[in-house]
């Protein structure tokens, strides 16, 4: 859909200066593309190869291995039904199915307001408290059908805004490195000296 | 230390042990290895053969697929290693056949099956798949996998030559790691990483690499095919034989593969000094040109402004009979030879011997396109002490576009720390990124940007760190190639110990220039011919109307001549206006020598029946001298060679043994000493509005064997004209819009584009592109061409 935008570039280049080789800034710039755009587009993946010196085909390659990293449009918000064992035996199968109803919407698809895009999930690690889902990643446990549609609901109406951010979202507060911390895209063989804040003599 | 010095001095007699040597043992037999060395390779040099897919000698290990697993003895006892991985060591202990072993490789080889669809019965692979092959001599013969395989659409296209059937793929990375490691375009990787890992382009970004086919060949199953050979022929119907490819001079061998008399697939041959087993796309799938239906099969003779067939003795006679009237009516001046570059050794020889014999020195084998000969004078480099230079001056084409393999060993040698490279060039190339230093300058500025950045301390020191190659060729047919000579002057002067490597493109010019073919100058022959001194031109495989850069003087010169005879494989737009065309035989219908642009000298192989009546060039020159009363003293191409290499000192060291007992080639010897420096000319100041021209070519172009190859005709990127995209913005006018080019004589109307690749000031144009014309905005007889360019 869409490059990164200017404040976006300005922040990419931030970020880039954090690491000696830039395209170890890929990741976290795939991350910065999801948060603009809700998913990661193909014009932004082509932009994010521009930056870090790297063919568009290599920024696929590492994107297409995370799961979190989504190529097509999604919702609003991305909600993961558990289908892993123990949230399997209390019920996730029948959770799933009243979901699809209640949304009116195939696993995978995004409701036609575009605000829910369901999809199912391997074990998140709730086991204690199944059958858990998440909302962009913010767990809810043992989850019934009465709750979750009170949970759609809630989404509906604007309710859960301040805890859940919108899809792609990584973080509210950006990390800042200061200046004189940051190494700088140089490769380390080409580096003589330690960074300006390592004093060497102190490590020994 | 004690026992060391006991040892020297005992051992005096004895051969000096080489540091490197390692002594270790393979299936319980000593081998002596190098270190650092794989085991993998040391076993194939032992005899001992360790099944592969991933591995490839030309490609850094990556231990993929595993199937070359073997036992290592280790502290505790043996241990499996993948032998691709693992280097040799002094007293290693491998076995490569034990049960164990033999387990681990079924194991494998019954893991990569499980989703290989085993449609070998319609894959063009099977009979020559090291799968197929692999899973026979070292599987299991059965599979407990009774689950459904994975499924994908196939095959789907990657690239308009490559087609990609990912259910075949053992995803060996072979294809991804050339993409990304020899040549430099990584457009294809592995996506979807995990369970369903695949190899893709990117979406709407084709693998348009210009080295795409060398996929296909390392491809170790059928998941990777070429348009051009796909279901063309099973393996074992293919017949074999080695040549050399002559597409450009870099001089790659190869194997030519046909089936029921038609040539079918060119694959890359490991040569270690040239190609190392890769091709460029233009020289791999070439062949189209030589089964197409515009060859020309039957001599053709003017008859009232039209021209008909006729059989050979009619058209040599007639050839004869021109050729003779014009030694009668202007002397032998007013005969001239153009061409020769594009076919054998011996081609070339007897055309220059017929020339010599008619008197004439109008002969030049170069179109105004490429060096002075004296060129090969300087102290010459082979390729391989250009890639193990420690630095590398480049002085001229963008090797990726006119001689793409050269420009995989010099990146290979960058990127392996073994070269510096400093590069001069009015556009930034293929290798600019791989530079350590790109100086642009300014068409006809190559002289002081040389002088200037060469005396940099960083430079001179670098300079003093060992041997210097400078790679030196055309870069800029706008301009005088004496700026050029003059900046390879300036090197020499600066670095006087570095040895030259000419880089001429057209696939012969270095064997035809040393077998005679260089004694005129094709300006000076042209400009002769349009001032209607020059009576019969005989067009030995050239085309000047479309090959030579100055389109007005070409016209001039072609029209200035009562009587032209062409000798080539198409009718050319130069052909067109002979009263005489004869067909020639083509790459891959005749036998013979090649030199590559080293002066390495290699044979061609025949494969095919010539296509119709055509002969080989030297065969014509041969007949036309017997008509003309003159006894070559040959019979045959054999004889040529003898004649060629006892009387050419070029020629010298060459003969048949040496010859067949290196299949690799055998150099030239160096004639001549450097020639004296020319002074620099002065160049003219550009006016404010206008762009001086640059232009140079693409491998694809709209050249016959391109434009008559249906998988390659489609990739030359077409006319335009290329501007920095901040001169674009002041120019005004949006990319891909008409504008009209205003040169000194007249003005054409070109399409302009935005390239960062070219520097302001300057307007980049390919040369013979469909639908070009730059040749109209250039006059060769000027130092440098200038061009206004105005919104239309």
């Amino acid at each position: 859909m869409a490059r990164l935008t200017e404040e976006n570039v300005r922040l990419a280049r931030e970020i880039i200066a954090r690491y000696p080789r830039s395209r170890s800034a890929t990741i976290p710039l795939l991350h910065l593309a999801q948060q603009q755009d809700g998913y990661v587009s193909n014009d932004a993946m082509v932009h994010i190869g521009e930056l870090v010196g790297a063919t568009s085909a290599e920024v696929f390659g590492t994107a297409s291995f995370y799961e979190m990293f989504k190529f097509e449009p999604v919702g609003k918000y991305l909600v993961n039904i558990c289908g892993t064992m123990s949230c399997a035996l209390l019920g996730a199968d029948e959770l799933i199915h009243h979901a699809e109803h209640a949304l009116d919407v195939k696993l995978g698809g995004t409701t036609d307001d575009g605000l829910i895009t369901l999809e199912r999930a391997e074990c998140q690690a709730a086991c204690t408290e199944a059958p858990c889902l998440q909302v962009n990643y913010r767990y809810r446990f043992r989850v019934t059908n009465e709750s979750f549609d009170q949970l759609v609901d809630d989404l509906r109406a604007g309710r859960l805004d301040g805890e859940i951010p919108p899809h792609g979202t990584v973080a509210r507060v950006r990390q800042r490195v200061a200046a004189d911390r940051v190494v700088g895209a140089v490769a380390p063989a080409d580096v003589a000296d330690g960074p300006s804040w390592f004093d060497g003599k102190a490590a020994l | 230390m004690t026992t060391t010095e006991t040892n020297v001095t005992s051992d005096e007699n004895q051969p000096p042990v080489d540091p490197n040597a390692v002594t270790m043992s393979i299936n319980g037999r000593s081998v002596v290895a190098r270190k650092g060395e794989l085991i993998i390779a040391a076993a194939d040099r032992s005899g001992d053969y360790i099944p592969r897919f991933c591995y490839h000698p030309r490609m850094s290990p990556v231990g993929m697929c595993r199937q070359c697993l073997v036992e290592v003895e280790g502290p505790r006892g043996p241990m499996m290693v993948v032998s691709c991985m693992t280097p040799v060591a002094d007293g290693q202990v491998v076995r490569t056949d034990t049960p164990q072993v033999k387990r681990a490789h079924e194991g494998i080889l019954e893991l990569l099956l499980t989703n290989h669809p085993l449609d070998c019965p319609v894959c063009d692979k099977g009979g020559e798949c090291p799968l197929q092959d692999q899973a026979f001599s070292h599987g299991p013969g059965e599979s407990r996998f009774v689950e459904e395989k994975r499924h994908y659409e196939k095959p789907i296209p990657i690239s308009d030559i490559v087609l990609l059937d990912r259910e075949r793929c053992i995803l060996c990375d072979r294809c991804t790691r050339f993409a990304d490691e020899v040549a430099g375009d990584a457009l294809i990787h592995f996506t979807s990483r995990g369970n369903n890992t695949q190899v893709l382009t990117f979406p709407d970004e084709p693998f348009s690499s210009y080295f795409s086919g060398n996929t296909v060949q390392i491809c170790p199953v059928g998941a990777l095919t070429a348009k051009p050979y796909r279901f063309k022929a099973r393996p074992w119907d293919l017949e074999k034989v080695e040549s050399t490819c002559t597409t450009c001079s870099v001089g790659c061998r190869i194997t030519v593969e046909s089936s029921r008399d038609q040539l079918l697939r060119y694959q890359g041959v490991d040569s270690d000094p040239v190609n190392w087993s890769w091709l460029c796309d233009k020289g791999r799938f070439n062949f189209e040109a030589v089964a197409s239906d515009a060859r020309l099969d039957q001599p053709l003779i003017k008859r009232d402004g039209k021209f008909v067939e006729t059989d050979w003795s009619t058209a040599l006679r007639a050839t004869a009979e021109l050729v003779s009237s014009a030694l009668r009516d202007g002397g032998a001046g007013s005969v001239a030879i153009l061409g020769g570059a594009r076919g054998t050794n011996e081609d070339a020889y007897a055309w220059s011997r017929l020339a010599r014999a008619l008197g004439t020195s109008n002969v030049d084998a170069q179109l105004g396109d490429g060096l002075p000969s004296v060129v090969y004078a300087y102290p010459q480099a082979t390729i391989d002490e250009a890639a193990n230079a420690s630095t590398v001056i480049l002085l001229g084409p963008d090797l990726k576009e006119e001689l793409p393999v050269l420009h995989l060993r010099l990146r290979d040698a960058s990127e392996k720390k073994r070269s510096k490279i400093v590069e001069f060039g009015s556009k930034e190339s293929g290798l600019t990124r791989y530079a350590w230093k790109h100086t642009g300058h300014e068409p006809g500025q190559q002289v002081s940007a040389v002088r200037s950045t060469l005396t940099e301390t960083a430079v001179v020191s670098q300079l003093g760190k060992g041997s210097v190659v400078v790679v030196v060729g055309r870069g800029n047919l706008a301009e005088s190639p004496e700026f050029t000579m003059s900046a390879l002057a300036a090197v020499m002067e600066l670095v006087p110990n570095a040895k030259v490597l000419p880089v001429l493109r057209r696939g012969n010019v270095r064997g035809a220039l040393s077998a005679g073919l260089g004694s005129g100058s094709a300006v000076e022959i042209l400009e002769r011919a349009a001032a209607g001194k020059i009576n019969c031109l005989v067009l030995v495989g050239s085309d000047p109307l479309a090959d030579f850069p100055d389109a007005d003087l070409a016209r001039r010169a072609l029209t200035g001549v009562p009587n032209i005879v062409s000798l080539d494989t198409f009718m050319t737009t130069s052909s067109s206006q002979a009263q005489i065309v004869l067909p020639a035989a083509a790459f891959g219908e005749k036998d013979g020598t090649t030199t590559n642009l080293e002066g390495r000298v290699s044979q061609l192989s025949r494969k095919v029946t010539t296509r119709g009546t055509s002969r080989p060039d030297w065969m014509v020159a041969v007949e036309l001298a017997d008509l003309l009363d003159i006894d070559l003293g040959v019979g045959s191409v054999h004889d040529v060679f003898e004649q060629m290499v006892s009387t050419q000192s070029a020629f010298r060291p060459i003969d048949r043994t040496a010859l067949k007992a290196s299949p690799d080639g055998v150099l030239l010897a160096h004639v001549g000493s450097a020639p004296i420096a020319s002074p620099v000319p002065d160049v003219p100041e550009r006016a404010g509005f206008s762009y001086r021209l640059v232009v140079s070519r693409k491998l694809y172009d709209a050249g016959h064997n391109v434009a008559n190859s249906p998988s390659l005709a489609s990739l030359a990127p077409g006319a335009a004209i290329y501007l920095h995209p901040l001169d674009l913005d002041r120019l005004g006018a949006p990319a891909g819009s008409n504008v009209k080019a205003i040169g000194a004589r007249t003005s054409v109307v070109m399409r302009v584009e935005a390239d960062a690749s070219v520097h302001r000031g300057t307007a980049w144009v390919p040369f013979n592109q469909p639908g070009g014309k730059v040749g109209e905005l250039i006059d060769a007889s000027a130092l440098v061409n200038d061009v206004r360019l105005e919104n239309i």
